[in-house]
């Protein structure tokens, strides 16, 4: 495996406020790495980092090789990283489909593209992806009209009909119903072994994140805490402490 | 009869009442043109505030600057401008008809171009603006633009600018120009409905609904902007070209960079007909000079205020216009499916 993502010393201060200190982890191409951590602790602004929301004040971040620090936010989507909201975020006033339809790879259109009408294929495509998240009975409602956990699943597929490379997702099962959580982590391994989708993942849960990241990093306080496999995660005192509380 | 036949022998029937129209209603060819113009204003505001959520209400530089380019090319092309506008009809300058008709179509070109060129130059400035910022921005580059067009002697400065007269009667002008403006609409027409169903008529509805979603999935969002403001200045501008024709002498503040004017009335009749629909904007153009000229004739000295309660209603009770209400309560006839549990919580809640 080769490292796809490489985050090397990033330090992030709001203000007064240190968000990330001196962070480094990487992401190995493939691999599904999780990224855990209290409220709090740094992990949604270290993912804004990354795709370019904002500047960072030191260190470097590499993607496939190359430094993409500087970049925007599109320009970063275009390369083949991309992220989901804690929020979802879709475009309440279309359906379904029409969601998906928009979400279609702008990276791999030529100019000329945008001026024609979406293909049968890529119709087919888009009802496809609905069916494999579940939403296929749906795909013609008004995505606004959706329950939080669907528009949430609808993200999800969204972000698979922008065939990524590295697919950073913040917080995928927060406010699904919990029946829901197992079949949507059966989606998310799938996207990474079927799909062939490498997944940096944001979760509270810890039993979904043990479960499928292979490598997990925990912040606190906006530094890097521990690293490892979840065994060693899990059995780790610091992170423990963390979580419960203790300083 | 399919709803396809229906569809088309819908389409026909607006296309022979437009060519008709002037000869229905003779007494009304200048009506009848203007309204064509408020359609293609409305059209094309429509563009960037309804399908992309960008409300500009700096279009008019577009309209303005389009009647400029439009003289200065008709007249550039046979006299020196600066001499023709120093003279103030003075001196002696004749257009033979051939010159007339030249300028007339290279004039009207380099009047949509030009537009569709500033509107990639100031976008890339104002698109960094967002919501009001953007209106407000918008706004002065209409406002700055005609106080230095009215300081600017070579263009014939506060004075204005007179073009050459229609080569024919008085009547075949109005006709003439009426079936430019009829023309350039429906060309309008046919290219927003067809730009709509493209995948860029998609990206632009997503910038509307989310433009941070668009980013972050990987859109071009400023070329979007960019290419639709373009898209909508040309045609803005080619409509004021054929404003110039019409009126042949016109002044930089009241008539060509007339911000509360038409700048406003291109808004309000997008707001009556509804934001982000296709049909919308021509109804809403169509209701709205019916309405301002019968209160500019009927109510003359009460028409402002008429026009600003019309305003305050649309606004208040109608946000979504016409076409939105419709849509609202009328779903399945523009092809969109509502659960019947959303509609009874939607019905029991109103």
């Amino acid at each position: 495996m080769s490292t796809i993502i490489d985050v090397s010393h990033v330090s992030k201060t709001f203000g007064g406020v240190v968000a990330n200190k001196n962070i480094s982890l990487t992401v190995e191409k493939g691999a599904i790495t999780g990224l855990i951590g209290p409220n709090g602790s740094g992990k949604t602004t270290l993912f804004n980092s990354i795709v370019g929301y904002h500047p960072i004040d030191a260190g470097s971040i590499k993607y496939e090789g190359r430094e993409i620090s500087a970049m925007l936010v599109p320009e970063i989507a275009r390369l083949g990283l991309l992220r989901t909201f804690q929020q979802t975020r879709i475009y309440g006033a279309m359906n379904c489909v029409e969601n998906m339809l928009i979400s279609m790879p702008h990276r791999k259109m030529r100019f000329l593209d945008a001026f024609r009408r979406n293909s049968r294929q890529d119709r087919e495509r888009a009802e496809h992806l609905l069916e494999f998240v579940g939403l296929y009975e749906k795909r013609l409602l008004r995505s606004g009209s959706l329950s939080f956990g669907q528009q949430k699943l609808l993200e999800f597929a969204m972000a698979l009909m922008n065939e990524p490379t590295v697919l950073l997702l913040d917080e995928p099962t927060a406010g699904i119903n919990p029946t829901l959580i197992n079949g949507l982590i059966d989606r998310l391994i799938k996207a990474n072994t079927e799909f062939g989708i490498t997944l940096l993942i944001i979760e509270h849960n810890m039993r979904v994140i043990m479960n499928m990241a292979e490598t997990i990093y925990c912040l606190a306080h906006g530094e890097l805490l521990a690293a490892g496999t979840a065994e060693e995660i899990q059995n780790n005192q610091s992170v423990i402490d963390a979580y419960l509380g203790a300083h | 009869m399919t709803m396809a036949q229906k569809k088309w022998l819908f389409y026909a029937l607006i296309i022979a009442f437009t060519l008709f129209a002037p000869f229905i209603f003779p007494a009304f060819r200048t009506q009848l043109a203007t309204l064509w113009l408020m359609i293609i204003v409305a059209v094309t505001w429509d563009m960037t505030g309804g399908q992309m959520g960008y409300n500009s209400l700096g279009n008019i530089f577009f309209y303005g600057t389009g009647m400029y380019v439009a003289a200065v090319v008709t007249i550039g092309l046979v006299y020196d401008v600066g001499e023709y506008t120093g003279a103030a009809g003075g001196g002696k300058y004749a257009f033979t008809d051939a010159q007339y008709f030249t300028g007339l179509v290279l004039g009207t070109i380099a009047a949509g171009v030009f537009c569709a060129l500033s509107a990639l130059v100031l976008g890339y400035v104002l698109f960094g603006l967002r919501g009001p910022y953007f209106a407000i921005g918008t706004l002065g580059v209409a406002i700055a633009a005609g106080e230095l067009v009215s300081n600017w002697d070579w263009v014939g400065g506060g004075q204005g600018i007179a073009l050459p007269v229609f080569p024919g009667d008085f009547d075949s002008a109005k006709l003439f120009i009426y079936y430019l403006f009829a023309g350039t609409g429906v060309v309008l027409f046919i290219f927003v409905k067809w730009l709509y169903a493209t995948r860029f008529g998609a990206a632009i509805n997503a910038i509307r609904d989310d433009e941070e979603k668009a980013e972050a999935m990987g859109l071009h969002t400023l070329m979007y902007k960019l290419m639709t403001w373009a898209m909508s200045a040309f045609f803005v501008g080619v409509a004021g070209a054929i404003s110039a024709f019409q009126l042949i002498h016109f002044e930089p503040l009241e008539t060509a960079y007339q911000t509360i004017n038409l700048g406003i009335f291109m808004v309000v009749c997008v707001l009556l007909g509804g934001k982000g629909t296709l049909w919308g904007p021509v109804i809403g153009a169509i209701l709205f000079h019916i309405f301002k000229e019968v209160t500019w004739n009927y109510f003359l000295g009460w028409q402002w205020v008429a026009l600003g309660a019309l305003i305050v209603i649309t606004v208040v009770y109608f946000q979504d216009g016409l076409m939105g209400w419709l849509q609202h309560r009328k779903p399945e006839w523009f092809g969109m499916r509502v659960e019947k549990r959303d509609r009874l919580a939607q019905e029991a809640s109103e």
